[in-house]
Order: C-alpha cells, then sequence, then structure tokens
C-alpha cells in the first residue's frame, strides 16, 4: 500500500465531500444552523404511550387515526414547528409532542381529552369566509356533494371571544345565529383548534378545509354505532375513491331513522356533518333512506381522503387512551442557558485537549488538532444537514454524546502516534515508521471503533427519548472519526513525514529520534 | 515532554517494567474489596433514584438570589395548595428545585401557579418535568434490554475479532467497570437519572473500546509465540501492557479532559441537571475503565490462556531453555525479552544472546 499510496487524493476526495456537505447545508431557504432540541430553546414535550381500551396491541390503523388528531390538536396550538413524532414499535410504541416556545401550560390536558366523533344533521351551511362575489359556484374538491350558492352575508357584531368553536348551544337562538354569520373560518383557529364537541347540543363548525361552516343539530349517530368503515374503489372499477360504512345493529336503526328524515329535506338540510374533535370531516347529502345498515360515501376522494375518512369513521374517538409518560416544559431562558454551558463545555473541552495533545506530541499533536478541527466541521454540517433533511434535532443529551465524542476521535490519534514512535524507537526511518505504524495502528482504530459503534446502534434500536439522542451523536462522530483518522490525519501526516523539517530531528516535531531515545547505532545499522 | 517521552521509550524497550501480570492476586484482592463494598452499599443504602425512575414532578423556579428563607416560602405555596414538597434544594444559587410526588396535569398547574406567585415569576419561566410512575421502569427496562443484546454482540465480535478468552476477559472486566460504577453512585448518594444511564451504557462502550486497543497489542505480541520458546504467553502479555501503558494513561488523559470540562462548566454555569448526570458517571467509569483494561482485563486472560495445552508446553519449553542457559528466572527483566530489544553492550547481553547454535529447543 506504502508504494501506491496517495496522499493528496486522499485530502482532495475528503475536500470534495466536506465543500459538498457545506454547500448541501448551507442550501438557500434551509435553515442554516443545527436544529436545537427543546431543552435548548424551550418548550413542552410530553411523551405518551398510547394503550387499546382491550389490552391488545395498537394497531397501525389505530395509530394513524390517534396521530391524526393529535396533530391536529398540536395545530390548534397554533405555534410553528410543533411536531408530533412516533419512536419504538409495538408494545413499546411512543408518541412525542414537542411543542416548542414558551406555550401555555393546559395544553398537556388538552392532548389526551377523549376525542368524540358523531354524525349531526346539519341545519345551515355557508362559505367557510366571506366571498367577494356570490356567483362564484363552490368547488367540490373533496366535497362529496354540489352545494347550493349561499347568499352573501353582511357581518353583524358579534364579541370575537365568542367565536372560538366549538360554539355550542342547547337552541339555536337569534344570537347564534349572529355567530354563525360572523365566524370566519380563514381567521380563527377553528379549522384546526379542535376541542371535544358535546353531542346533545348544537354546534357552530368548520370543515376540516376551512372553505365552509356549518350549523349542526345535536347528534343522531355517535362513533360507537359504527361497526367498521373502509375505504376503496367501486366495485364497478370506475370512478373516484369511496368509503364503505356498516353500522352496528342499533347504529342500523338510528341510521334507517336519520336518513328516512334527512332525505326528504332539501339542499343543505339534508346532509350529515361527520364531526371529530369540534371539526365537520365530511358533510354527504342523503339520497334515499339507508335501512341495511351499510352505506356508501361517495364523492371526488383521492385515495388519501378516502382513507382518512374511513379512519375516523372506523375508530370515532381517540381509539386508544393515552397515558403521560413524561411531561418536561422548559422556558426558552432556561433552554438558552442550557445550550450555552453546553457549548462552553464542548469548547473548553476541546480547549484542554488540544492543549494536552500540543504538549505531548509537539508537531504531530498540530496535526492531531487539525484533525480534531476537521471532525468538529463535519459533526457541524452534518447535524445541520439532517436537521433539515430528517428532523434530527441536538439535544443536551446529544451535545454530551459529542463532547464525549473529542476522546473517542483524538484517541484514533493516539494509537496512531504511538505506534509511529514505537517503529521509530525499533529504528526505522520517519518515512517506514509513518507507513508501518499505521498499518498496525489502522487495525487498532477499526476494532475499537467498531465497539462503539455497536453500542451506539443498540442503544438508538432500543431506547427513546434523549438517550436516542445521544447513541445518535456518538455513532455519527465516531463514524466521522474512521473517516478523518483515514482521509486526513493519515494523509497529513505522510505529507508531514516528507517535509525536511520533520526529520531533522527537532524537539518540537514530537518524532525526534534523539528524544525517543533511538541509539545512533541502530540508525546506522539500517 | 522529554520526562514522559523517555518514560515511554523505557516502557517500550522494557528497561522499565511493571509486573502487572505476576501481581494479578492484588488487584484481583483489590477489586474484589471494591465490589464487595459496592454490592453491599447497593444492598443497604440502593441508589438516589430521580424521579424519572419513582414517578413525580418536578419544579424549577429562576429566582435572582436564592435564600434559604425560599425553601420555607416554596413549601408553604406548596401546602397552601394541598401537596407536599418531598424535597426543596437551591440548585446553582439561582433556581430553587422543588419534587412532589406524582401530580395529575390540574394539579400540576396549580402548584405551578401558586409557585409562580410565590416567587413573583411567569408561569411559563418555571421548569416543569411529570413522570408517569410507569416511565421510569420503562427506561431501565430498555436500558436493561440494550445492555444484553449490546454485550452478546460484543462477545460475538470480540470471539471472532480475537478468540473466545479475550471475549470472556473483556466481559468480566466491563462487568467490574459497571459494578464499581453503580456502587460509588449508592456510596455517594448521587441522583441516578436517565442522563445517568446514558453514562453507565457509555461507559460499556468505551471499556471495551479501550480493552480492545490493549488486546490488540497483546494479540500482536502473541501472534507466533508457540512456534518459539523465547517467552510464555504471560510474559509477552506483560510485555504488551507496558509497551500500551503510555497510549493508556494518555487516552486516558484526553477522554477525561472533556468530561471533567462538563462537570465544572455544567456544576458552575447549571447547578444540576442532563450534564452533570452524564458527566459524573462517565468520570468515574471511565477512570475505572481505564485500569480494569490493564490490571483486570489483561491477567483474567493470560490465565484463561496459560490454562490451554499449547501454552503449557510453551511456558515448559520457555523454562527448560532457561534452566540450561542458566538464566535465572527471577532477575530476568522485560527489557531481555522484549522483540524489539537493542542489546546494549555489557555483560548481560552475553547472558542472553547465545549464539542461534547454543540456544535450547
Amino acid at each position: 500500500m506504502a508504494k501506491h499510496y496517495r496522499p493528496r487524493r486522499s485530502l482532495l476526495i475528503l475536500g470534495l465531500i466536506l465543500a459538498g456537505l457545506a454547500t448541501w447545508a448551507f442550501l438557500p431557504n434551509r435553515d442554516h444552523s443545527p436544529k436545537l432540541g427543546l431543552d435548548l430553546r424551550g418548550g413542552t414535550q410530553v411523551i405518551l404511550s398510547p394503550q387499546s381500551a382491550n389490552s391488545n396491541a395498537v394497531t397501525n390503523d389505530q395509530l394513524a387515526q390517534t396521530l391524526r388528531i393529535i396533530r391536529q390538536r398540536v395545530d390548534g396550538f397554533g405555534v410553528a414547528e410543533a411536531e408530533v413524532q412516533v419512536q419504538g414499535s409495538g408494545a413499546n410504541t411512543k408518541i412525542i409532542v414537542t411543542i416548542p416556545g414558551a406555550t401555555s401550560r393546559s395544553v398537556v390536558d388538552q392532548l389526551r381529552t377523549t376525542a368524540k366523533m358523531s354524525f349531526r344533521p346539519v341545519v345551515a351551511e355557508d362559505y367557510g369566509s366571506p366571498q367577494p362575489a356570490p356567483s362564484v359556484s363552490p368547488s367540490a374538491s373533496g366535497k362529496p356533494s354540489a352545494k347550493p350558492a349561499p347568499s352573501a352575508n353582511p357581518t353583524p357584531s358579534v364579541d370575537p371571544a365568542l367565536l372560538k368553536p366549538p360554539i355550542q348551544s342547547k337552541t339555536l337562538t337569534e344570537q347564534y345565529a349572529n355567530i354563525f354569520k360572523a365566524l370566519d373560518c380563514a381567521t380563527s383557529n377553528s379549522v384546526d383548534g379542535a376541542k371535544p364537541d358535546d353531542e346533545t347540543q348544537y354546534l357552530i363548525a368548520c370543515d376540516k378545509d376551512g372553505a365552509y361552516k356549518y350549523v349542526l343539530g345535536p347528534a343522531l349517530l355517535s362513533g360507537t354505532d359504527v361497526q367498521s368503515a373502509s375505504a376503496g374503489l367501486p366495485q364497478s372499477g370506475a370512478g373516484n375513491w369511496q368509503v364503505d360504512l356498516t353500522m352496528t345493529t342499533s347504529g342500523a336503526k338510528k341510521f334507517a331513522d336519520a336518513t328516512k328524515a334527512l332525505y326528504q329535506q332539501k339542499a343543505p338540510t339534508n346532509q350529515f356533518g361527520i364531526v371529530l374533535d369540534g371539526v365537520v370531516m365530511s358533510a354527504p347529502s342523503v339520497n334515499e333512506p339507508i335501512l341495511g345498515g351499510s352505506a356508501v360515501i361517495s364523492g371526488s376522494f383521492t385515495a388519501e381522503e378516502a382513507k382518512a375518512l374511513s379512519q375516523v369513521l372506523k375508530f370515532g374517538s381517540l381509539p386508544v387512551s393515552l397515558s403521560v409518560d413524561e411531561v418536561q416544559q422548559i422556558s426558552p431562558t432556561l433552554g438558552n442557558d442550557q445550550l450555552r454551558a453546553g457549548v462552553l463545555a464542548g469548547a473548553f473541552g476541546l480547549l484542554l485537549v488540544v492543549i494536552y495533545l500540543l504538549l505531548y506530541y509537539r508537531a504531530l499533536g498540530l496535526l492531531a488538532t487539525f484533525s480534531l478541527a476537521v471532525a468538529a466541521t463535519f459533526t457541524y454540517l452534518i447535524v445541520i444537514v439532517l436537521g433539515n433533511e430528517i428532523g434530527f434535532t441536538m439535544t443536551l443529551a446529544g451535545i454530551a454524546g459529542a463532547i464525549v465524542a473529542i476522546g473517542i476521535t483524538a484517541d484514533s490519534f493516539v494509537v496512531y502516534f504511538e505506534r509511529l514512535r514505537d517503529e521509530l524507537r525499533e529504528g526505522k526511518r520517519l518515512r517506514g515508521a509513518v507507513d508501518h505504524g499505521w498499518s498496525r495502528a489502522r487495525r487498532t482504530i477499526l476494532a475499537a471503533d467498531f465497539v462503539s459503534i455497536l453500542a451506539a446502534v443498540v442503544l438508538y434500536y432500543l431506547s427513546v427519548g434523549s438517550v436516542r439522542g445521544f447513541a445518535f451523536t456518538l455513532g455519527l462522530t465516531t463514524l466521522i472519526d474512521v473517516l478523518v483518522a483515514f482521509m486526513f490525519t493519515r494523509p497529513l501526516v505522510y505529507l508531514a513525514a516528507e517535509t525536511k523539517w520533520m526529520n531533522a530531528g527537532s524537539g518540537f516535531t514530537g518524532v525526534s529520534p534523539a528524544r525517543l531515545g533511538v541509539k545512533t547505532h541502530t540508525e546506522v545499522a539500517q | 515532554m522529554s520526562k514522559t517521552s523517555s518514560l515511554g521509550n523505557r516502557l517500550y524497550r522494557g528497561e522499565i517494567s511493571f509486573d502487572i501480570v505476576d501481581r494479578r492476586r492484588t488487584w484481583y484482592v483489590l477489586s474484589a474489596v471494591f465490589i464487595a463494598l459496592s454490592i453491599g452499599t447497593l444492598a443497604l443504602r440502593g441508589l438516589n433514584l430521580g424521579i424519572e425512575f419513582k414517578g413525580g414532578a418536578e419544579f424549577t423556579v429562576p429566582v435572582s438570589n436564592a435564600q434559604t428563607a425560599d425553601v420555607t416560602k416554596a413549601r408553604e405555596a406548596i401546602s397552601a395548595v394541598g401537596h407536599e414538597a418531598s424535597s426543596v434544594t437551591i440548585v446553582g444559587g439561582n433556581k430553587i428545585r422543588v419534587q412532589t410526588t406524582t401530580l395529575t396535569i390540574k394539579e400540576s398547574n396549580k402548584v405551578n401557579t401558586a409557585l409562580a406567585t410565590t416567587f413573583k415569576v411567569a408561569d411559563t419561566d418555571i421548569k416543569v418535568q411529570l413522570v408517569g410512575p410507569t416511565w421510569g421502569s420503562e427506561v431501565s427496562k430498555n436500558a436493561a434490554r440494550a445492555l444484553v443484546l449490546f454485550l452478546i454482540l460484543v462477545a460475538m465480535f470480540l470471539s471472532v475479532y480475537f478468540e473466545w478468552p479475550m471475549a470472556v476477559a473483556g466481559l468480566i472486566a466491563l462487568t467490574h467497570d459497571v459494578l464499581i460504577t453503580v456502587g460509588i453512585y449508592a456510596l455517594s448518594g448521587f441522583e441516578v437519572t436517565p442522563a445517568t444511564v446514558i453514562g453507565f451504557l457509555t461507559i460499556l462502550g468505551y471499556s471495551l473500546y479501550d480493552t480492545v486497543v490493549v488486546f490488540d497489542k497483546v494479540k500482536e505480541n502473541t501472534k507466533s509465540i508457540t512456534s518459539g520458546s523465547r517467552m510464555t504467553y504471560s510474559e509477552a502479555a506483560n510485555l504488551a501492557l507496558n509497551q500500551t501503558l503510555m497510549r493508556s494513561i494518555n487516552t486516558s488523559i484526553i477522554a477525561l479532559l472533556p468530561v471533567l470540562s462538563i462537570l465544572v462548566v455544567g456544576v458552575v454555569l447549571l447547578g444540576a441537571g442532563t450534564l452533570n448526570d452524564l458527566a459524573l458517571a462517565l468520570f468515574v467509569g471511565m477512570l475505572v475503565g481505564t485500569y480494569s483494561s490493564i490490571f483486570i482485563a489483561t491477567p483474567i486472560l493470560t490465565q484463561l490462556k496459560e490454562r490451554q495445552d499449547s501454552m503449557k508446553d510453551l511456558a515448559k519449553r520457555v523454562h527448560a531453555r532457561r534452566k540450561n542457559a542458566g538464566i535465572d528466572e527471577e532477575s530476568l527483566t522485560a527489557a531481555v525479552l522484549a522483540p524489539s530489544y537493542v542489546a546494549p553492550a555489557g555483560p548481560r547481553q552475553q547472558r542472553v544472546k547465545k549464539p542461534r547454535s547454543s540456544r535450547g529447543k
């Protein structure tokens, strides 16, 4: 390998990788700094574990519906960058909700309240927001049936505080009619700001896109009346996606009564509002009485929409109960303190290591310092890229992992340098020692780093929360260590060994034969 | 530099040699005492588990200048809303940390408001952590599963890359490290949090990492040892230990420096928290890990190896050869055993470097 070794090519390739990474990290319209975890910038983190009521495992469908409901609520808090993540699988599934910034203390309660699904008769319907011209016919996207053109509405003056959905009342009074007229689905957070509604009361609600608003009567059927629902294409094969719905025995009776009453009504009051968490998910109109307890909801659904609606119908409410495992609320000030402490500890630790390397290894220590700088740059860039691409966040535990990795990275250099010196002690010349020492050190570095990566991978897959962040950083930095040792340190030492100064044996080189106690006669003997 | 460097030189050439393998009994006894102490304390006192393991609520209130009177104020504020603080401590001089038993979210909001009013801070400035009673056991369960899987994988790797005696010796050293670190936590009463568990798990990786580096040198020194009769396995292993001693010391210092920096910065700036919990476990574990790679792993390895028939034969041959050559085994230094031994001029050279023809075989 020594004969064909091309150190400059290694350095060039590494430089290109680094440049590519830098370009990727600093692409326009992206974050140019690492994405910080909640413990570093403040916010609320809630870890929930979903449990199925009948103690069976939580199915993927149930999980999907639970996540949808939680996302809907989290979006309702109106905080940008709020996140809902799933970690683990099977019995270890955890839902991690992260809401950055200073948030109200009541969010946790709202997250886990049971959602309710109900079928309500539509009493009135209108555009979600005031329309510029009444002649525009409503689009039918995702809507099961065409709508009559609503009349233009003068905005009555209503206290905006009353416009926070769900707006409910036992009877529809004049005041509620005014509230309905004033409600603007585009401005109020009613589209996402979902909260459980009371099935026994009237409800003023927006649909899930905010395109329409409805006044709905008390529930005719509730989620428990639905036996099953599935999305599919019509049996004829032609047409759009649709949702097939089957009621339970008691549900079928209620459904028959409801459809008998509804199909005779004029639009818009011939519609059902399928309401989840105070939001109208769909409002199909009833074309005929459905007596058998199974129905088809058709319209211009995409596959995605049909599937989502079928899940809403099937599980009705939060399909699983959520127990709170952990809640952490950290103020932005404290988060900032922790970030500062973490960065300071890292910088201080790095400085100490550099001083030690320089004192002990002299010129070689300088090369090691460059290598550490390259490794640190790599880590920083990759963390930015991963933050943008897969949402990886740097937490305090992650920073600690990176600081610990300074030691492991520096050790690769120590192993190499000690081998190199051993070779010199045996009387080899610098050039030979650099090559031979590397071929021996290389094996040790790979074996030792492999154990480190093994630990990181096992930890990552078997843990949740902060342990995961730590494991990820540790694994990442160990991989970077291998890359830097092979592509940077090795060629750099090789090139340095070609310089006259390093071979001249000055005490500052760190490879001075005299200092290493090599006897003159062995030099001659070579 | 010159001092340490020349120590390194002399160690490498074997001019200075520490009889680490020969004195294994001393190390075993020392470690046995520590382990017994650890297990004893663990059984008697147990670990001081953080609320993450017991379940409970923790509130951290930022105050400009914490005084002992604040502790009483905090206790009173909490009793006023019908709860009791299990502990109230001042952290880092500018924070008051209050712990209670498990609270529901509504109760926690009440306590939060009470504390905010008492200390005249905004509701949202208080750091709140609520932990359900099952969370801690799940964290520990996950950690235990990770531990078992890791040990199996590492044992497989070490058996393939090295050989099974090395895998056994490495794992014994690992167990030793974890036991002693946990024991120190029991003894000192430091709080065990998930961050501490992360620290423990990192020690596993580090302890083995260190052992792998030492074993790699042992492997190299003993590669074709049975084809000759110059030294026994134990002697070769001891030489390897001495030759990697400077690396072990350097690596430990370099790994400990950043950890020390985390500890210092964490204590000065934050008082307590993730950084300190993690760094403390690492600091203790890395020290013990370096010790065990040298003083426990390798001596155990030599014992296991010396039981093998090929190594027994080797030892016999070596002793026989030395007897023939009239070498006093007691006065034998590692220097003359070193593979790279460059004979200095002097009478001792004559005693060892006999002409090939007269070397006993």
